[in-house]
C-alpha cells in the first residue's frame, strides 16, 4: 500500500491514469454509441423508405444490435487460400485504430476533466489518423486476392486521399479564426455570444455562423462523407457493382470490424465538425453540462450523416474523382484567401 | 532528458541500414525505400542538432527535405513505372540497355 | 520515462528499418517502412518537435507510402527471388560497406564529437512548436519556401506528362 501511495505521488503516473481511465470510459461509451448507431441507421432508412425498421428483436427492435453481435460472433471465419494471411488479418485492425486513437484530442467538455490529452497539435493528429485510414482498405483490398477487392480497395484509397486535401485545406480557415491548432482552443474561440453586425440578433459564437466559415463547413461535410465511404460517395463499397468491394473476402468478426471501423470513423468526423464549426460543447447553462450539448449535437449531426444516405444517389467514380479535384479543392483555396484577405482587414482596419 | 548522442547515433545507425539495402537489394522501389530511410535518418540528424543548439532551423529544414522527397518520390515512381512498361521488369541488375 | 521511450522508439525504429531492407517481399517492406516513419514520428514528439512528427505521418506515412504502395500493387510485383554468385558478392560488399560506414560513425562518437551535455528542455514557444514555425517560416525562410512550392509544380506537372503514355500518331489524327 505504502509502495502504491509513493508511486501515485509521482506526476506522470497520475496523468497516465487519469488518462487510461478516461480511454476506457470513451471506448465502452462508444462501442456502445456505434452498435446501436448501426440500429438507428437501419429504423431511420426503413421510416424513409416508408416501413418500419426492425421490430421484433426486443421493445421496438432495441435488442437488433445484441442479435446482430451474436450472429456475427457465430458465423464461419473463412480466410481465401491464397491471400497474403499476415495482412489480411491485419487489415481489419487498421480500419478501426486511427478512429479510436482520434477521440483521445477531441474535447468533450470543459477541459482539462473531459479530455483525454490537449495536445497543442489535435487538428494535425486528426489529419494524420484520417491519412492513416486510407491503409486499411488499400491492403485489405491487395491482401484478399481478388479481383473486384483490389479494385475496390485501390478505388476507395484513391478516393480517400484526393478528399483528404480539400479536408485539410477546409479547416485552414477554422485555424485562421482560432489562432491555434489545439482542439481545446479552437473550442473556446467559439465560447460566448456575438452580434450579427448591423443588427441586435445574439447568435452563439459558433465557428458555422460566420460567413467565410459557411462554405469550409459544406466542404468538410461533403468531404468527410468521401473519407467515412458512406454514401453519395461509396462507390468502393457498392453492391451492386463491384461485389462487395473491399471487403469481398471478409467474413464474421473480421468483416464485422469493417463495419466498426466505418461507423466509428463516423462518430470521430462528425465529432471533429462539431469541435470546428459547432461549438464543440458550448451550450446554454453551466459547463459541466458540456458534455450533454457536444452529444446532442454529435447525434443531429450523425442523422445528417444517415439521412444523407438514403437520400441521395451514388457518384460514379470519375464524377466522385472529378468532383473532389475540380470543385472542391479549388473551392477550398480561394475559401482560404477569402477567409485570410477578410481576417487580415478586419485586424488591421 | 535525451542526450544529443543518442540521437545522432540512432540517426547514424538508420543511415548505415538505408545505405546497405541500396548497396544489397536489386529491385528498384526497395532501392527507392532505402533512400527514403537514408533522407530520414538525415531529418533525425536535423532535428537533434537543431534541438542541441536551441534553433528552430532544424525543423524548418525537416520540413524542406519531406517536401522535396515528396516531390522526388512522385517523379522516382513514375519513372519506375515507365522502366517496368518498356522493360518489363523492375530489377536493376537487367535495366542494362540505354537502346529504348 | 523519456529515454525510455526514446529507447523504446530507437528500438523500433532500427528493427523495422532492417526488415525494410531484409524482407523479400516489396509489400511488406513497404508496410515496414510505414511503421519505421511512425516510430521516428513518435521520437519527433519526444524531442519537442510537434509540428514535424505529425507532419511527418501526414505527408511520409500517409501520402509517399501510399503511392509507393500503388505503384507496387500496380505492377503486381511478387517474392524477389534472387540467386546467383553475382548477388552472393554484391550482397557480400553492399552489408560490408554498411558495417564500415557503421564502424566510421562509432569512431567519431567515441571522440565525443557530437555530444554535448544534454540540452535543457527548450521552452515551449509563443503558440507552440506550429506557431513558432510559421513565424520563421514566413518570414526568413519565404524564398525557398516559395522555390520548393514551384520544385512540387515541377515535380507534379512531369509526373502526370510521364505516366500520361504517348498516343501514336494514327490515334492522335483521328
Amino acid at each position: 500500500m505504502n509502495g502504491l501511495a509513493s508511486l501515485w505521488a509521482i506526476p506522470a503516473v497520475q496523468v497516465t491514469a487519469w488518462a487510461l481511465l478516461k480511454v476506457v470510459i470513451i471506448l465502452g461509451v462508444m462501442l456502445g454509441v456505434v452498435s446501436y448507431l448501426i440500429y438507428a441507421e437501419r429504423k431511420i432508412c426503413g421510416h424513409i423508405q416508408a416501413r418500419t425498421g426492425p421490430n421484433r428483436v426486443g421493445p421496438l427492435g432495441l435488442l437488433q444490435p445484441i442479435a446482430d453481435v451474436a450472429k456475427l460472433l457465430l458465423k464461419a471465419e473463412f480466410t481465401p487460400a491464397s491471400a497474403n494471411k499476415v495482412i489480411f488479418h491485419i487489415a481489419p485492425i487498421l480500419a478501426v485504430f486511427p478512429a479510436i486513437v482520434t477521440f483521445s484530442v477531441i474535447p468533450m467538455g470543459p477541459p482539462p476533466m473531459f479530455v483525454v490529452t490537449d495536445i497543442s497539435v489535435g487538428l494535425l493528429l486528426f489529419l494524420a489518423m484520417s491519412s492513416l485510414g486510407v491503409y486499411a482498405i488499400t491492403l485489405a483490398g491487395w491482401s484478399s486476392n481478388n479481383k473486384y477487392a483490389l479494385l475496390g480497395g485501390l478505388r476507395s484509397s484513391a478516393q480517400m486521399i484526393s478528399y483528404e486535401l480539400a479536408m485539410g485545406l477546409s479547416t485552414i480557415p477554422v485555424l485562421l479564426r482560432s489562432g491555434t491548432l489545439s482542439l481545446t482552443g479552437i473550442v473556446e474561440s467559439q465560447s460566448g455570444v456575438w452580434l450579427v453586425p448591423g443588427t441586435r440578433i445574439p447568435l452563439p459564437n459558433w465557428g458555422v455562423f460566420h460567413w467565410y466559415l459557411v462554405l469550409p463547413f459544406l466542404i468538410f461535410l461533403v468531404t468527410s462523407f468521401a473519407e467515412t465511404n458512406r454514401a453519395p460517395f461509396d462507390l468502393p463499397e457498392a453492391e451492386g457493382e463491384l461485389v462487395a468491394g473491399f471487403h469481398t473476402e471478409y467474413s464474421s468478426m473480421k468483416w464485422a470490424l469493417f463495419f466498426l471501423g466505418e461507423y466509428m470513423n463516423m462518430i470521430v468526423i462528425c465529432s471533429i465538425t462539431v469541435t470546428l464549426f459547432l461549438g464543440g460543447w458550448h451550450g446554454p447553462g453551466p459547463a459541466m453540462l458540456g458534455i450533454v450539448w457536444y452529444l446532442a449535437k454529435l447525434f443531429a449531426l450523425l442523422f445528417v450523416f444517415i439521412w444523407v444516405r438514403w437520400t441521395f444517389p451514388r457518384l460514379r467514380y470519375d464524377q466522385l474523382m472529378g468532383f473532389g479535384w475540380k470543385v472542391l479543392l479549388p473551392a477550398s483555396v480561394v475559401n482560404v484567401l477569402l477567409a485570410s484577405v477578410w481576417l487580415y482587414w478586419r485586424a488591421n482596419g | 532528458m535525451i542526450p544529443a548522442g543518442w540521437t545522432i547515433a540512432l540517426s547514424a545507425i538508420v543511415f548505415c541500414i538505408g545505405v546497405a539495402g541500396v548497396l544489397v537489394r536489386r529491385n528498384a522501389l526497395v532501392i527507392f525505400m532505402s533512400i527514403e530511410l537514408m533522407l530520414n535518418a538525415a531529418n533525425l540528424a536535423f532535428v537533434g542538432f537543431g534541438r542541441q543548439l536551441g534553433s528552430l532551423d532544424g525543423q524548418i529544414f525537416v520540413f524542406f527535405v519531406m517536401t522535396v522527397a515528396a516531390a522526388e518520390v512522385a517523379v522516382g515512381l513514375a519513372i519506375i513505372v515507365n522502366v517496368f512498361r518498356l522493360r518489363e521488369t523492375v530489377f536493376v541488375d537487367e535495366i542494362n540497355l540505354l537502346k529504348g | 520515462m523519456v529515454p525510455y521511450l526514446f529507447l523504446g522508439f530507437g528500438g523500433l525504429l532500427v528493427a523495422t528499418a532492417l526488415m525494410v531492407i531484409l524482407h523479400r517481399n516489396p509489400v511488406t517492406s513497404a508496410l515496414f517502412l510505414v511503421l519505421s516513419l511512425c516510430s521516428l514520428a513518435g521520437i519527433y514528439l519526444l524531442l519537442q518537435a510537434e509540428f514535424i512528427g505529425m507532419v511527418q505521418i501526414i505527408v511520409y506515412a500517409g501520402a509517399i507510402m501510399v503511392l509507393f504502395l500503388f505503384v507496387i500493387m500496380y505492377l503486381n510485383l511478387q517474392h524477389d527471388v534472387e540467386h546467383g554468385a553475382h548477388i552472393a558478392w554484391r550482397r557480400g560488399i553492399g552489408w560490408m560497406v554498411g558495417a564500415l560506414l557503421l564502424l566510421f560513425s562509432a569512431l567519431l562518437f567515441g571522440r565525443g564529437w557530437a555530444v554535448g551535455p544534454a540540452a535543457a528542455v527548450p521552452p515551449a514557444a509563443e503558440g507552440g512548436n506550429a506557431a513558432a514555425i510559421g513565424r520563421v517560416l514566413y518570414s526568413r525562410f519565404l524564398f525557398p519556401f516559395e522555390v520548393t512550392s514551384m520544385l512540387l509544380l515541377v515535380a507534379m506537372v512531369g509526373a502526370i506528362v510521364m505516366t500520361r503514355g504517348r498516343r501514336a500518331p494514327e490515334e492522335e489524327r483521328a
